[in-house]
């Protein structure tokens, strides 16, 4: 394989964005008839990556070689002209319009300066039969097909554009078991003719299913290339992670609170389900109790949280909530002492244009309803009191909350769902992203409000902060509820074990 | 930063200021037969209408949304309380008028109840939920119309638009009532925080726990009822009712009031007294441009002329690349020295 030249080659790429090192070093190298997977955890720089191969972005420092010879891309258009193509997770195609004019929009075979439409339907038949082994009417429009018909056009479209090197990011995420075999048949099939293919994903399990080698970013550098069949799972997730598996057995075991069975059951959930987003899963909270949700990106450990709080509408399986009953709706749920602090903390969670005074006391008044509010005074006088007790800077409650740094911001959130004084309080990814300063902060005051009564669920990607703060850590993997395990089981290794899946690697 | 009534407010005493300069007895008040008189007050009686619709504008426009049907209901509403005097045996009893106001209220809460329902229930987008509204209802205000102008003669319906009280115009002391109304309900409930968390961010509100669905359909209630009482107002004012012409275009108006005055068409933080000095604004430049004598024929090209150099002057991205392009033409030399600081 050594022998062979890479069709692409990029080398030493370095990409800044103000404040952050987003590329730095990182080299990528791409062989024709091999589908090459890129790995690593949420900001590792997989999407920047990509975008500077695809001319979104522009190159800091560093090249790119297509076939012995430095190109410059600059643009998307210059991409495409290279022979570079990429399909993405949501299909940029237009659903109003028929197969065959999405697979030709804009190149459609003319005479006289009119569209031969039996020629463009005729060679949009044939390039998917050919190609996709795929038969299907061209003339219907596109809406008409599932996700995973409606990909395969993208990539028909793509390759008939200019066919050297084929990207395709997180093509799975949106298809179930038989769309995955069908779009793989198709990489198979393209990759035996020739085709360089780049695939991203976070499934692990479909990494070793169709990839030959793989490249691992971590923070944005270069951790490694690796061939497939000689990296274990286990060890792809710890240089994903970025934790070497001999220190991890070396350190000492959490010791994990005693209180896990004193505690009477405050939720259960049985096969709780939604198609498309998590498998059912069972799942109890015991009063005072921290369980924590490990998994990489993509798990379902948030899909998983969000049918507890009533955010999304499972499909199948039971809710229920101590003795008051079924949860449907993150207002039902509110009312029965659910938080839910969201992952996504600019989209889910502050309400930029308010005050810090007034996103605290959101959740609180929306319970409270329309008329009973709470005056302006006892407003302040709350805010002032969780601006002490978590410690947000800056102490004002008049300042907007857009203007605080995301770790304050999260604060903010924290207060204003402590003030509903919750029985259960999800926490979604709390820490990403804000300072250490802040995260110890979270953690210690995760685990005193434990110690008051109330139930947290925990879910971070930071496997060691999982650890520290859960009496109960259940494992999720490519959508599925894999394991769960307390006490002594507890260990990063068990946990990441657990992560990787398919036994030992 | 400046207080967001900073502009408006500029504005509108600039406007003023051009009329006190070009007529100096545009400032002047009488008062005859115990009612006062002047330009002043004018604006204030003939801008109660679209005070009112933007009133009720500024909620829809602080949760994202927008009526475009407010026109069509100021219509609806006018039709509705014409046509039932004037079915009536005496039509200036009180009852009858009492009836008549009820009524066309009732059914301006139902329309935007309608509306409501449309943008909050079925999740159609607000522009064109209410564009439906916009169309069908001027058919429908000439359906209770018969297509014909309806004529009362009734002095007690007359007053709501046409009579004094404490010698100023009555229409001004509803202005005062329904902003009152709307400026307590927003701010001494906690709807105006609703509605201001709804139109920011819709997701995380209702993973806050804010029922927005309720929020919305308050806000196009609200909005409805406002133009049903502008509609009253301007058809009592000339005791007819046009089904084709009464409130026509006033949406466009309103909008831009709510939009001078400072509320972001992005949903959010809203002014309702920024609204009123926009809509006094508009009512002014309108009243300006009459007693300047502009050709008929151009009147709306300059109005939207000042309209453009309005909303210019509000950009805060226009007036800094102005500030900044002005010095550098006077003094080259200060900013190259300056560069570097």
């Amino acid at each position: 394989m050594e022998e062979r030249r890479p069709i692409l080659h990029m080398k030493d790429i370095h990409k800044h964005f103000p404040g952050v090192k987003a590329l730095s070093g990182v080299q990528f190298r791409l062989f024709p008839g091999e589908v090459h997977a890129l790995m690593g955890e949420n900001g590792a720089g997989k999407s920047t990556l990509i975008k500077v191969l695809t001319g979104v972005y522009s190159i800091d420092q560093g090249y790119v070689e297509m076939e012995q010879k430095r190109i410059a891309i600059q643009s998307p258009q210059d991409a495409q002209e290279a022979g570079i193509s990429t399909v993405y997770q949501e299909v940029n195609l237009c659903p109003n319009l028929s197969v065959a004019e999405n697979i030709f929009i804009g190149r459609e075979p003319r005479r006289f300066g009119r569209i031969l439409w039996k020629e463009v339907n005729r060679a949009a038949a044939s390039l998917l039969e050919e190609r996709m082994n795929l038969s299907i009417d061209v003339t219907l429009p596109l809406h008409a097909y599932p996700i995973a018909i409606q990909q395969l056009v993208a990539i028909a479209r793509a390759l008939n554009i200019s066919a050297k090197v084929l990207i395709l990011d997180e093509p799975t995420s949106s298809l179930d078991r038989g769309e995955v075999r069908q779009l793989f048949d198709v990489m198979n099939k393209l990759k035996g003719e020739g085709l360089a293919i780049l695939f991203v994903t976070h499934f692990l399990d479909q990494v070793y299913e169709i990839s030959d080698r793989i490249t691992i970013l971590r923070g944005g550098e270069f951790v490694g290339e690796y061939a497939a069949s000689a990296l274990p799972r286990i060890e792809l997730v710890s240089k994903m992670i970025g934790k070497e598996l001999k220190l991890l057995e070396e350190l000492p075991k959490q010791q994990a609170d005693a209180n896990e069975a004193a505690g009477e059951l405050l939720l259960e959930a049985k096969s709780l389900g939604r198609k498309g987003s998590i498998e059912p899963f069972d799942l109890s909270i015991r009063k005072g109790e921290i369980v924590g949700f490990a998994g990489l990106l993509g798990s379902g450990r948030t899909e998983a949280a969000r049918l507890l709080f009533g955010a999304d509408r499972p499909d199948q399986g039971s809710l229920r909530m101590g003795e008051a009953g079924a949860v449907h709706t993150p207002r039902q749920a509110i009312d029965q002492g659910i938080a839910f602090c969201s992952e996504d903390r600019k989209g889910e969670g502050i309400i930029d244009d308010l005050t810090i005074r007034e996103n605290i006391v959101l959740a609180l008044q929306a319970s409270q309803g329309w008329f009973r509010s709470i005056s302006k005074k006892r407003q302040s006088e709350i805010a002032e009191q969780f601006i002490e007790a978590l410690n947000i800077n800056p102490p004002n409650p008049d300042q907007l909350i857009k203007n605080l740094s995301g770790g304050n911001q999260q604060k903010v959130l924290l207060a204003r769902w402590l003030l509903t004084d919750p029985k259960l309080l999800i926490l979604d990814e709390p820490t990403r992203g804000i300072d250490i300063g802040a995260k110890a902060e979270i953690q210690k005051l995760v685990m005193s409000l434990s110690e008051k009564g109330m139930s947290v669920l925990f879910i971070s990607s930071e496997l060691e902060e999982v650890l520290r703060v859960s009496d109960r850590i259940a494992v999720l993997r490519d959508r599925r509820k894999v394991k769960e395990m307390s006490g002594d089981d507890m260990s990063e290794q068990q946990v990441m074990k657990a992560i990787a899946g398919g036994g030992e690697g | 930063m400046k207080h967001h009534l900073f502009w408006p407010v500029t504005v509108l005493a600039l406007l003023l200021l051009f009329n006190l300069l070009y007529d100096p007895s545009f400032f002047s008040i009488k008062l005859r037969e115990g009612q006062l008189y002047g330009s002043l007050i004018d604006i204030l009686n003939f801008g109660a209408p679209l005070i009112l619709v933007s009133i009720g504008m500024t909620l829809v426009i602080a949760t994202k949304g927008i009526d475009l049907s407010v026109g069509s209901i100021v219509a609806i509403a006018g039709a509705m309380a014409c046509l039932t005097i004037s079915k009536g045996a005496d039509q200036n009893s009180i009852g009858l008028v009492a009836t008549a106001i009820l009524m066309s209220l009732a059914l301006s809460l139902a329309l935007g109840l309608w509306n409501g329902l449309l943008v909050a229930g079925v999740g159609i987008q607000p522009i064109i939920a209410t564009l439906i509204l916009m169309v069908a209802g001027r058919g429908i205000a000439q359906l209770i119309t018969s297509g014909q102008i309806i004529t009362v003669t009734s002095d007690n319906y007359e007053y709501i638009g046409a009579g004094s009280l404490f010698t100023l115009p009555f229409s001004i002391f509803i202005v005062a009532v329904m902003f009152a109304a709307a400026s307590l309900l927003t701010r001494k409930t906690a709807i105006g925080l609703f509605i201001e968390s709804v139109g920011n961010k819709p997701v995380a509100s209702r993973l806050a726990g804010i029922r927005s669905r309720a929020v919305m359909i308050a806000v196009y209630l609200f909005c409805g009822l406002c133009a049903g009482i502008a509609g009253l107002i301007l058809s009592s004012n000339v005791s007819s009712a046009d089904g084709n012409n009464a409130g026509l275009w006033y949406e466009l108006d309103a909008i831009l009031a709510v939009v001078i005055g400072g509320t972001s068409l992005n949903g959010g933080r809203f002014y309702l007294a920024g609204t009123v000095i926009g809509a006094l604004i508009i009512q002014t430049l309108t009243t300006t441009i009459y007693t300047i004598g502009v050709p008929p024929e151009i009147t709306l090209v300059v109005k939207a002329f000042v309209v453009l150099v309005v909303c210019l002057i509000q950009s805060e991205s226009f007036r800094k690349t102005l500030m900044r392009r002005w010095r550098t033409r006077r003094y080259p030399a200060e900013k190259e020295l300056t560069r570097h600081a």
